[in-house]
């Protein structure tokens, strides 16, 4: 984290402080629709962060992180509808959750070497399994979706996660800025460096003694648990969840566009990405919505044109040449 | 109760001889060029919307149809291999995964805009046309979907086993280097690879119609089903397609028969991380 700071740039210091202020302030100024798509932004952010552990990182493909969105949501949704026990506790129970189920489908993947293609196949299937049989739990609320009724009386409630849209910024706003430092933290650490070693060469990394499977695991273990905590911040912030939309494929390849867009394995990469995709997302189809266009696919063709362009013109991302052409990259390294 | 179960099985397994057919696309293009064609389900659903289109419009048979439809997928096929994705040859494997996927989102909306997310029926005059035998009783329109996609699978088979052009693919799946080393042009072949592909993709999709109503949100199962099927029969190996959609399509059938119909995909998919896990090679395939 200090080295983070130490190596970057007056400028890219003056730069960060200056929008962590910006940011901070924004619900005096901005408006409800603005703070929603601020929201989204800090969301997506995060999600790519935790999702950029894995495949930046430790270089592990997952095409079925909505499976732990979907897990910590539920669990933490259940746990305060049926048994009163609020989101803060119930994130213990929502990261073990997500983290056994990240740890499963790791253990199953690499340990019986599945990797690459076969392994994302098997994150998916994971998922879309999961999808169906909560479709079926009735427990769960089923395919007609669960929710978490609305009790005006407990809108003060900040410490359950019940309250108006500044507690949901501030809260999304912690959890992107917390994800931001986890990652810089944990690329410089003596784990970091054995995810990248495994995702530049395994062999190479076998040789040097490092414990593929063990260093892999962890890469999916912390992963999933913290995409299960935005799972618990999605079940609260839209009292809602269905099984056919949280555990879709969409989400989780929704989930991976920040990332992508922004730069694999940066720092900073799935936060830009989601600063420009989530407003530009977002704004075409406020502008779809204002020309009286009922074209529900419209947003989805646009990021998978972006998508296509991306990989094709820079599959690094766009965050790691902004960065070297604005003079914010770090003296030494290639972190950005 | 037997003979209704042996039914449920007949007819499950003439709609996977149509899955098969849809996989063997994924399994010709994974197993010559290595590129992960994750816009596969996409691509069968725009395949059925042709069929569809050729129906409404034009009164075309999709029956029928599957030939125009496989003639214009083999172009697009191979368009596509020569334009976006023969840059990525030798590049990562999830920069392939992300093109594709990309891609996939883009077709499957664009229907969508265009298309609306309603299921389109079809309407044939021998809809109802069934034939007894013995105790069964098997719809006409499967039958003839089924035995069509074992025509197309057939002709496949003769293509890539006894004529020079696939020969010579064959040789740039088992040894790239040698391929190229004896003068092979391995683009153009992978371009036609792709289009073959592709057609057996147009072919399965206008099949298709005849089975499933079409709408968008088809797609990613569709996408996953030939993932599946081509895991479980094996990359690479056409009879395990074949086989692999059969066993796909009679597990689904039983699976909606004795539990409830929106539970059958879990089978499927249970039984590919069951297969994914104890036999990653597939059934018939060989250990890489």
């Amino acid at each position: 984290m200090s080295a983070l700071w130490h190596d970057m740039p007056l400028r890219g210091r003056v730069l960060a402080g200056a929008l962590l202020a910006a940011l901070a302030a924004a619900p005096l100024v901005a408006d409800r629709y603005l703070l929603s798509v601020l929201i989204l932004i800090f969301y997506f952010a995060y999600l790519g962060q935790a999702w950029n552990l894995m495949m930046g990182l430790a270089g592990q493909l997952s095409l079925g992180h909505a499976l732990y969105v979907g897990l910590g949501g539920y669990v933490a949704a259940m746990l305060w509808v049926h048994l009163g026990i609020g989101p803060w506790l119930a994130l213990v129970p929502a990261m073990a959750a997500g983290a056994l189920a990240g740890g499963v489908i790791a253990w199953l993947g690499f340990r019986f070497s599945i990797e690459g293609v076969y392994f994302a196949l098997l994150t998916i299937a994971f998922a879309e399994f999961t999808r169906i049989a909560f479709e079926h739990i009735g427990a769960a609320g089923g395919a007609g979706g669960f929710f978490i009724p609305y009790q005006a009386e407990r809108l003060g409630e900040w410490w359950n996660l019940r309250g108006g849209q500044w507690l949901f910024y501030y809260v999304a706003f912690a959890l992107a800025t917390g994800a931001v430092a986890l990652t810089a933290w944990l690329k410089r650490s003596r784990l970091g460096y054995h995810w990248q070693a495994v995702r530049e060469n395994q062999q190479a990394a076998r040789a040097l003694g490092i414990d593929i499977l063990a260093v892999k695991m962890k890469a999916a273990v912390i992963s999933s648990a913290m995409t299960a905590v935005g799972g618990v911040f999605y079940a609260f912030y839209y009292d809602s969840l269905f099984p056919a939309q949280v555990f879709n494929i969409s989400r989780s390849i929704e989930l991976m566009l920040a990332p992508i867009v922004g730069g694999l394995g940066t720092i900073f990469g799935p936060v830009f990405g989601a600063f420009i995709l989530t407003p530009l997302g977002e704004g075409l189809s406020a502008a779809l919505e204002q020309l009286g266009v009922n074209a529900p696919g419209a947003k989805a063709v646009f990021y998978g044109l972006t998508l296509m362009l991306i990989i094709f013109v820079r599959p690094d991302g766009v965050w790691p040449a902004l960065a070297r052409a604005c003079g914010l990259a770090p003296a030494r390294g290639d972190d950005a | 109760m037997s003979s209704l179960i042996l039914n449920v099985v007949v007819q499950g397994g003439l709609t996977g001889l149509v899955y098969g057919l849809m996989a063997l696309g994924l399994s010709v293009i994974f197993g010559v060029v290595r590129v992960v064609n994750f816009a596969h389900g996409e691509l069968v659903v725009l395949a059925m919307y042709a069929a569809f289109e050729l129906w409404r419009s034009f009164g075309l048979d999709p029956l029928v149809g599957t030939l125009p439809v496989a003639v214009v997928f083999f172009g697009l096929g191979y368009l596509l291999q020569t334009t976006l994705i023969n840059p990525f040859i030798g590049r990562a494997e999830h920069e392939q995964f992300i093109l594709l996927v990309g891609l996939g989102m883009v077709i499957v909306n664009g229907l969508l805009m265009i298309f609306r997310p309603d299921a389109r029926p079809i309407n044939l005059a021998y809809g109802f046309d069934s034939y007894e035998v013995g105790p069964l009783l098997i719809y006409k329109v499967n039958l003839l979907a089924g035995a069509a996609a074992v025509v197309v699978a057939a002709a496949l088979f003769v293509f890539f086993r006894w004529t020079a052009t696939g020969t010579a693919i064959r040789a740039c799946a088992d040894n790239l280097t040698g391929a190229a080393v004896v003068g092979l042009n391995v683009r153009r072949l992978y371009a036609l690879t792709f289009g073959i592909g592709l057609a057996c993709v147009g072919a399965a999709g206008a099949l298709m119609v005849t089975i499933v109503e079409v709408r968008p949100a088809l797609a990613p199962s569709f996408t996953l089903l030939a993932f599946i099927i081509v895991i479980i029969g094996g990359l690479g190996s056409m009879g395990g397609a074949l086989l692999g959609g059969v066993l796909i399509g009679v597990s689904e059938a039983l699976a909606g028969f004795f539990f409830e119909p929106s539970m059958k995909s879990m089978f499927s998919f249970g039984l590919l991380i069951l297969v994914l896990v104890l036999r990653p090679q597939g059934l018939l395939g060989r250990r890489a």
